[in-house]
């Protein structure tokens, strides 16, 4: 017999039963499980149910983070509705205005560990894959029947392997190697799998690099995506973390649909042009393009290291085109204060505001007008995704976003700065 | 056993051509959003269905964004069951939540046309269509009970005592 994925393993934990295979139906009982503005909606559902109690408040998260601080008064009440709720209820993690994006928090807080399961009202909830959990984006609804009752049906999926070898050269992340993933398979490549990520390049990233990779596999229709965790990460979550956890490892017999592998050392930066995140080309290829507006932020790279990036690169340099630096939390935006990179950026001419969405899905704090091209760091940009359907949206690492700030065009950061990485 | 129509379409069907996403937050009584059912995939359907009626389509049906209406919108057009070569993962799950059966059945839609009855026998799990037999698979006891109770809502409606 053939030995288990990761998804195998994990959703077998989180139903309490010995063993599952792709395709089983389990009861899954996630260890904690999270909205964010749409909290509100859902609580709609949740009474439309005619449940009266959250079964497991201690294992509930809101975080406010996608229409933040409220920039009109119908958002308002809809957060004092949910903070009203909050109260109510008991729900154990409310995350306020200010803290930060819902994925980059709950990873900060350690609310998720190694091995455990995690279900988010958010389609980007495949992002825990960083740390070695499963974590899997669910409907309003769903997380309705998750507050009323705790646990879910989940199908077992099959899973795809992604094996990443060698290393990246400098000015080359892990944004450039999902989009590349995105360009080769398309955006149905991944759809319904785990995808697994396996190879020597994984420990060659830093924590910030490595959560790019299952934030943009939501991207490739993907269930959810894993990476194993290694001493980095324990070492990370030891210093935070309040309780114990087992990791889980693929077997390495497990049966893959797919098996891929990526040879990364060759790679270029990459670019999404719009309006689709598998419309990639080399960077090459669209140098020169004019923008009107770029911007740094995101769960996807929104992170210290993200904002290092762009601060290396416009040190010393005045913007050509509207910059908008959103960190992706409140401990992001006090490291990069603190070293200095805030300064940098401000004096190159770049805008920053509260942590949190931002502009990302076209909320608020940098929406563009329409034909106007904006060059950004988050992970979608199909048409009308920051607001208007006319406004083009390119999609890249922060290096390439803020190297074209500097431009006012795309441009290549490796031309800009001499890199240390 | 029941009698269905079957209307036939292809692979990769989003749910933008099910339920085009400017009227999700525009249209809200079941009438109307049923009346926009398929618009830009086959605009005879929604004019035309009868209650009862079928989807047989090809790969992936209901990729694409998760509104939920893409499942809604035919349920309310009587649609009691989807069969289809492959579903998108989160269709699958909004037709559960919703009370509509998925079926996944890969050789049918190219078997059939627009207008074909087929024999669809749930308690035995079969399929009969041109004199051939097919099994409907079997969904585990917690997702039928979801089926059974009419979607999500209903099913913890009766267990929170609203019903
Ligand atoms: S930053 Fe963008 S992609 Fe991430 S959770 Fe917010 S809206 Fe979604």
């Amino acid at each position: 017999m053939s030995g288990y994925t990761f998804a195998e393993k994990a959703l077998a934990r989180a139903a309490g039963v010995s063993s599952a295979r792709a395709g089983d139906i389990l009861d899954v009982r996630p260890d904690l499980m999270f909205s964010h503005d749409n909290s509100a909606a859902i609580r709609r559902i949740f009474l439309e149910m005619g449940a009266k109690k959250i079964a497991r408040p201690d294992r509930i998260a809101i975080t406010f983070d996608h229409a933040v601080p409220a920039p009109t008064t119908k958002h308002a009440q809809n957060h004092a509705e949910i903070r009203e709720w909050v109260k109510e209820q008991g729900i154990a993690h409310l995350f306020e205005v200010g803290r930060g994006i819902c994925h980059q928090v709950i990873s900060e807080e350690v609310l998720i560990l190694p091995g455990e399961t995690i279900l988010g009202a958010d389609s980007h909830s495949t992002h825990f894959g960083w740390l070695g959990a499963f974590g899997a984006g669910v409907g309003r609804t769903e997380m309705a029947a998750l507050w009323a009752t705790g646990e879910l049906w989940m199908r077992v999926p099959d899973s795809m392997r992604i094996a990443l070898t060698g290393t990246l050269t400098p000015g080359v992340t892990a944004k450039d190697v999902s989009l590349r993933i995105l360009g080769n398979y398309g955006v149905e490549g991944g759809i319904y799998a785990s995808v697994e990520f396996a190879g020597d390049t994984i420990s060659t990233l830093s924590l910030d690099q490595r959560a790019v990779l299952p934030n943009m596999m939501a991207e490739f229709g993907a269930k959810n995506a894993y990476l194993p965790p290694d001493k980095a990460v324990f070492d990370y979550l030891d210093a935070r973390r309040t309780r114990d956890y087992t990791p889980l490892y693929p077997d390495p017999d497990a049966v893959y649909a797919h098996d891929y592998t990526i040879d990364v050392s060759q790679l270029e930066p990459q670019i999404a042009l719009p309006n689709q995140p598998d419309n990639v080309v080399n960077l090459s290829e669209a140098l020169g393009e004019p923008i009107q507006q770029a911007f740094i932020g995101t769960c996807t790279n929104g992170r210290l290291e993200d904002i290092q990036a762009a601060a290396e690169v416009l040190r010393g340099h005045k913007v050509r085109c509207r910059l908008v630096v959103i960190p992706a939390s409140s401990e992001v935006y006090l490291a990069a204060t603190r070293a200095g990179y805030i300064e940098t950026l401000i004096e190159a001419g770049a805008a920053i505001a509260t942590p949190g969405c931002g502009p990302c899905m076209g909320n608020h704090l940098g929406v563009p007008a329409p034909n106007e091209a904006t060059i950004s760091s988050a992970n979608r940009n199909f048409k009308g995704r920051m607001g208007t359907p006319d406004a083009p949206v390119y999609l890249a690492s922060p290096y390439v976003v803020a190297a074209s700030a500097v431009a006012g065009k795309i441009a290549d950061p490796r031309e800009v700065l001499p890199l240390s990485r | 056993m029941t009698i269905h129509r079957c209307w036939v379409y292809g692979d990769h069907i989003n749910t933008d051509v099910i339920f085009p996403g400017k009227y999700t937050y525009t249209l809200k009584t079941p009438e109307e959003i049923a009346a926009h059912a398929l618009e830009d995939l086959d605009p005879t359907f929604a004019a035309q269905v009868q209650p009862g009626d079928v989807i047989v389509a090809g790969k992936n049906w209901g990729c694409g964004s998760s509104r939920e209406q893409a499942v809604t919108a035919l349920r309310y057009a009587g649609v009691p069951m989807i069969i289809a070569a492959s579903f998108s993962r989160i269709y699958f799950r909004n037709c559960i939540n919703q009370g509509v059966l998925p079926i996944v059945c890969p050789e049918l839609n190219v078997l059939l046309q627009t207008g074909d009855m087929l024999e669809i026998d749930t308690d035995s799990g079969q399929i009969a269509v041109h004199g051939q037999r097919f099994s409907i698979p079997k969904l585990s006891p917690s997702v039928q009970a979801i089926l059974d109770a009419g979607g999500l809502v209903p099913m913890l409606q009766k267990r929170f005592g609203k019903v």
